[in-house]
């Protein structure tokens, strides 16, 4: 039997949960104060997935670096390992708002997308 | 340049964005926008996290993806918008006067003018931590620009001061580009920002957050070496014998934002003392007629997408006022906060207008309760209307609808109380 405490985020009121599970399956959850915290704390055990948001840096634009996201949710477990591989990457300027960065970042099928226009420019702002 | 306008907005985050394209809409002509920075947006572009226009658009976007659905509408209405132009003075018969570099300095007149310039962060100094003074204490903001924008990673061993929405969200996106975020310390019982930021940020990453735990001296040469921090009692005094050094060479300060409100005050304009924003009637209009206010500058909001909805009743109110076709109460009805409640806004409703249901106000509560009633109650103590909630806090605005049938022309003034229920 193991026990995984966890605050479901659906409403203000963040009723907090305790799910009892045995060999990874869920064996009852407790705590939460209407149906939409079952269906939440399910998802948080089996697969919780986030949105990644960072940056990337930029060659020859107005700016040095430009906002990205990844286009839908990756798993958690892979955020750390997400921002290693981003940092690698490099982008030339202009970039647009949608544009791919990568694709199929660490093999997830979900790709990287800037979140703002940059400029190119012949020198940086802020060099 | 042309130096008359029908309508001036200063500031172009979401809430100037908002209340340029909403005037337009309602056929204001002559639109100018002065923003100080080199862009639109305000702080937008450097919220690069998610959770913007939930309530708005109905999807999910990060900051600068929602700045920029409004900064490309902007464009396609061609609004006449200067940017790096800095305004210094507002007088109460609408002049300004601003610079830039191209221009020199600018006397504009103009029949409306709206105030949209946002907040500032608190600071040390606004909080007054002792200690020495060392290089690595940032306001949260200012370390976002850095990081976001400017591509500066403000420190590696972090301890943040402050549960509020943005200390959260820098505490999980120092950790993301490898700093180690060592405490999140709340003053307070009870984080002061949203649950979601709660869990995502701080929970996902294993950073302890501290209730009712403060910093009491911040130490370091050139730069921070440790800070001491210590449990508070009740009246948020330290308690001595619980003090824990943490050895960091950064302080992250997320401790409350101001509205930036000294363009107002020079122009003579009442400030609320709790809100710190220009005391307003429903249409967002100052003591001054055709002076507005909108956003962060008038209360500060949790939500930019709140801060949209403020900036298009402003932009609505404006093509009103400029139609000249206002009918006014024979006296105001004022709205007072009651038990629980910090503030209210708008606080006070003047007009008369044809067809209108309901007015929505706003409010912030001045701690945690659950189940309870909020009732808005006349000036002879008889509660006119009430609505349940599940719970209140501080860390989320809540709002009520004030409908029209309840307001005769004999009401005076309204409090709004929060009792158990
Ligand atoms: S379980 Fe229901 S009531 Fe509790 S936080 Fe989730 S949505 Fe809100």
């Amino acid at each position: 039997m193991e026990q995984n405490k966890i605050i479901c985020i659906s409403c203000p009121i963040g009723c907090r949960m305790t799910i009892q599970s045995k060999d990874g399956k869920i064996t009852s959850i407790i705590g939460n104060a209407c149906p939409k915290g079952i269906k939440y704390a399910e998802e948080e055990f089996i697969n919780p997935l986030r949105i990644l948001t960072t940056t990337v840096k930029v060659i020859g634009g107005e700016l040095p670096l430009v906002s990205v996201k990844t286009e839908k949710s990756i798993p958690k477990r892979l955020l750390l390992k997400a921002m290693v591989e981003i940092a690698k990457i490099e982008v030339k300027a202009p970039v647009k708002i949608g544009q791919v960065i990568k694709d199929y970042l660490l093999g997830t099928g979900v790709s990287l997308v800037a979140t703002r226009n940059i400029k190119r420019v012949d020198s940086n702002l802020f060099s | 340049m042309k130096l008359e306008y029908d309508l001036v907005i200063i500031g172009g985050g979401p809430a100037g964005l908002a209340v340029a394209l909403e005037a337009r809409r309602n056929t204001v002509k002559d639109i100018l926008l002065l923003e100080r920075d080199k862009y639109l947006g305000g702080i937008l572009p450097q919220c690069i996290h998610n959770g913007f226009g939930v309530q708005y658009f109905k999807e999910e976007l990060t900051g600068p993806e929602y700045a920029g659905r409004f900064i490309t509408k902007l464009k396609d209405c061609q609004i006449n918008v200067k940017k790096e132009t800095m305004v210094i003075n507002i007088t109460s018969d609408k002049r300004i006067i601003a610079i830039n570099r191209d221009d020199g300095l600018l006397h504009i007149q103009s029949k409306a003018v709206v105030l949209a310039m946002g907040c500032r962060e608190r600071t040390r100094e606004a909080i007054a931590v002792p200690g020495s003074r060392p290089a690595g204490i940032f306001t949260a903001g200012t370390a976002q620009r850095y990081i976001n924008i400017e591509g500066y990673m403000p420190g590696r061993e972090v301890v943040v001061l402050g549960s509020g929405d943005i200390g959260m969200i820098m505490a999980r996106r120092m950790t993301l580009e490898g700093a180690r975020v060592k405490a999140v310390l709340e003053i307070m019982p009870f984080s002061t920002g949203l649950i979601r930021n709660k869990v995502q940020c701080l929970d996902d990453f294993n950073i302890p957050l501290k209730f009712n735990h403060t910093i009491t001296r911040i130490e370091g040469g050139k730069r921070v070496e440790k800070v001491t921090v210590a449990q508070v009692d009740k009246n948020l005094q330290a308690i001595p014998g619980t003090e824990e050094e943490i050895s960091c060479d950064t302080v992250l300060l997320s401790v409350g934002l101001i509205p930036e409100n000294e363009l107002t005050s020079e122009a003579g304009i009442k400030l609320d003392p709790v809100t710190r924003g220009p005391i307003v009637n429903e249409n967002r209009e100052t003591e001054i007629e055709g002076i507005f206010a909108c956003g962060n500058v008038l209360h500060v909001h949790d939500l930019a997408d709140f801060v949209t909805e403020e900036g298009e009743i402003v932009g609505r109110a404006v093509g009103e006022y400029l139609k000249g076709n206002r009918k006014f109460r024979s006296q105001p009805i004022k709205i007072f906060p009651g038990d629980n409640i910090a503030y209210v806004v708008p606080q006070h409703i003047d007009f008369i207008v044809p067809g209108r249901k309901k007015i929505k106000l706003f409010m912030r509560v001045k701690k945690p309760e659950e189940r309870v009633k909020i009732n808005l109650i006349d000036d002879k103590g008889r509660v006119l209307t009430a609505y349940k909630k599940r719970i209140v806090t501080p860390g989320e605005m809540v709002s009520v609808f004030l409908p029209e049938v309840l307001l005769d022309d004999k009401l005076k003034n309204i409090t709004i109380s929060i009792k158990r229920d």
